[in-house]
């Protein structure tokens, strides 16, 4: 309840904002050359004043909310060659504070969508139309996998054999035999073996572990 | 059962050992850490103050930027320099967020000024060193965090009573602390806080961190300090405290969304809010 140190003016439109940003960059793995930033709601409407706009291109390009170059981050993208193009959009019954991110990598492309829910504290819960709930507030693996029996519980057991615990898991598919995504909060990240085995399997399409970004 | 403030009241010793020995059992830090996370901050809050008493830069929207300085600079025709200092340390931590400046949220950033303004102008104008601001800090993170374990701490959720209501009554406690105040005093400290913030309604003109919120941290700054004296001496709250924070909650579910954050009611539906808001989104 002291915290987050933070750039002005406000924890939910600035804070809440870049930490969304930030997710949406850790999800892609990769400097993106291009985000189209979709505004809903309360972030359309009155983002400008907070904030809002430069603290999702200073996200994307990787920088926390207490980082000062957050109101220069608009130069900053141009500078490393990040287009970035905003638009208002109308998301349906989902929280005020939202956004849809559409980013765009060399060897990716992901849709990140998340809110921002009050004093900084945030969630994305879809990435290309997949349900998942990723919170920033611990390590989080996000996988993509062949939705195949068996394959949440491989996926368990790694964790359990590199004594990692389960905060929270999310389970989501689009079809009964396409594909799936797994979102799995932990207690600490996973180590790089295990990690690496994971990415390796065949059914496994996709995966990123993602550091927290609340502190 | 987790703390709140009427279990907090019974207890002896210091409040704030009791809340920091619950945050150690919560996250598994040790004491030294969450001490030294504070003092990172408490250096940040410093630094805010300092930059805000000194800066006349206008913020993000042009409404405010100038009030901290010019009030720190002005005559004291009321000969009350802890007065002065405290509101003058609130505002200049809101004009700082409200020009994109470094601040610590406490316990949002609209509402960051309240806790430095009461505890920092406190401190300084009895001179009290910062290593013995770091308790009462915990304390407030702990009033903070038993108030948010029953409302959302949002103006969008709760109003401004959620914020600066909350702001006030992390302060209240903190102040109280620190000028010896016994647990249950610090309980009513930040009960008596709260009680006088019902009903405060959100209506940010033009939807910007700016009126009334940088000269609305100065004034809840002194009513945090004015809280602290009166529990200091004494006086307790009528209505327990876990009931006052209750009948916040409450308050905050009857307002109307027009008095949550949205800029659509209030001083920010004003002739002259909604001009200025039109001339702001031009410019911002
Ligand atoms: S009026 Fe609203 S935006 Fe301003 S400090 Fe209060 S709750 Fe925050």
């Amino acid at each position: 309840m002291i915290g987050p140190v933070m750039v002005g003016p406000s924890s939910s439109h600035t804070a809440g904002a870049c930490r969304l940003a930030l997710l949406a960059r850790y999800l892609l793995g990769e400097k993106p050359k291009r985000v189209e930033f979709g505004l809903h709601g309360s972030f359309a409407k009155t983002g400008k004043g907070h904030g809002t706009h430069l603290a999702l291109v200073a996200g994307v390009l990787g920088l926390k909310p207490d980082d000062e170059r957050l109101k220069e981050s608009l130069s900053l993208a141009e500078r490393e060659g990040v287009e970035v193009v905003f638009k208002e959009v109308e998301l349906g019954d989902v929280h005020p504070n939202t956004v849809r991110m559409a980013l765009e990598g060399e060897k990716e492309r992901l849709v990140v969508t998340g809110s921002s829910l009050g004093g900084g504290v945030v969630r994305v819960f879809d990435v290309d139309g997949f349900e998942v709930r990723i919170t920033g507030s611990a390590p989080t693996l996000v996988v993509k996998n062949v939705d195949t029996p068996g394959v949440v519980a491989r996926v368990a057991r790694i964790l359990a054999d590199d004594e990692v615990n389960i905060a929270y898991l999310t389970v989501s598919r689009k079809k009964r035999g396409g594909e799936a995504m797994m979102s799995i909060e932990m207690d600490r990240p996973l180590t790089e073996k295990p990690l690496e085995y994971l990415a390796y399997l065949s059914y496994i399409l996709w995966v990123r572990q993602i550091p927290p970004v609340m502190d | 059962m987790p703390l709140t403030l009427n279990s907090l009241a019974a207890l002896s010793g210091r409040a704030s050992e009791h809340v920091l020995r619950e945050e150690v059992e919560e996250t598994g830090l040790t004491p030294e850490a969450i001490l030294e996370k504070l003092r990172e901050r408490l250096s940040i809050m410093r630094d805010s103050v300092r930059r805000g008493l000194a800066s006349d830069a206008p913020s993000v929207a042009g409404m405010v930027g100038r009030n901290a300085k010019t009030l720190w600079e002005a005559e004291d025709p009321l000969k009350d320099p802890l007065l002065k200092r405290v509101q003058a340390y609130a505002m200049a931590v809101n004009e700082e967020n409200a020009r994109m400046g470094r601040i610590v949220a406490a316990p949002t950033a609209g509402s960051a000024g309240t806790l430095p303004g009461a505890l920092l102008g406190v401190a300084d104008h009895l001179g009290i060193p910062e290593e013995e601001l770091l308790m009462p800090l915990v304390l407030a993170a702990g009033v903070g965090k038993m108030i948010g374990r029953v409302i959302h701490i949002a103006g969008a959720s709760g109003g401004c009573q959620a914020e600066i209501g909350s702001s006030a009554a992390m302060a209240a406690a903190a102040v109280t602390e620190l000028l010896g105040g016994t647990p249950e005093a610090c309980a009513h400290a930040a009960a008596l806080a709260l009680q006088n913030t019902l009903g405060l309604v959100c209506d940010p003109v033009g939807g910007f961190v700016e009126v009334p919120c940088v000269m609305r941290n100065g004034f809840y700054a002194v009513h945090a300090v004015s809280a602290a004296s009166m529990a200091l001496a004494g006086i307790r709250s009528v209505i327990p405290p876990d009931e006052v924070v209750l009948a916040m909650a409450r308050i905050g579910r009857l307002l109307p969304l027009e008095l949550k954050e949205t800029g659509l009611g209030g001083l920010a539906d004003t002739p002259t809010g909604r001009k200025l808001a039109e001339e702001a989104l031009k410019k911002a």
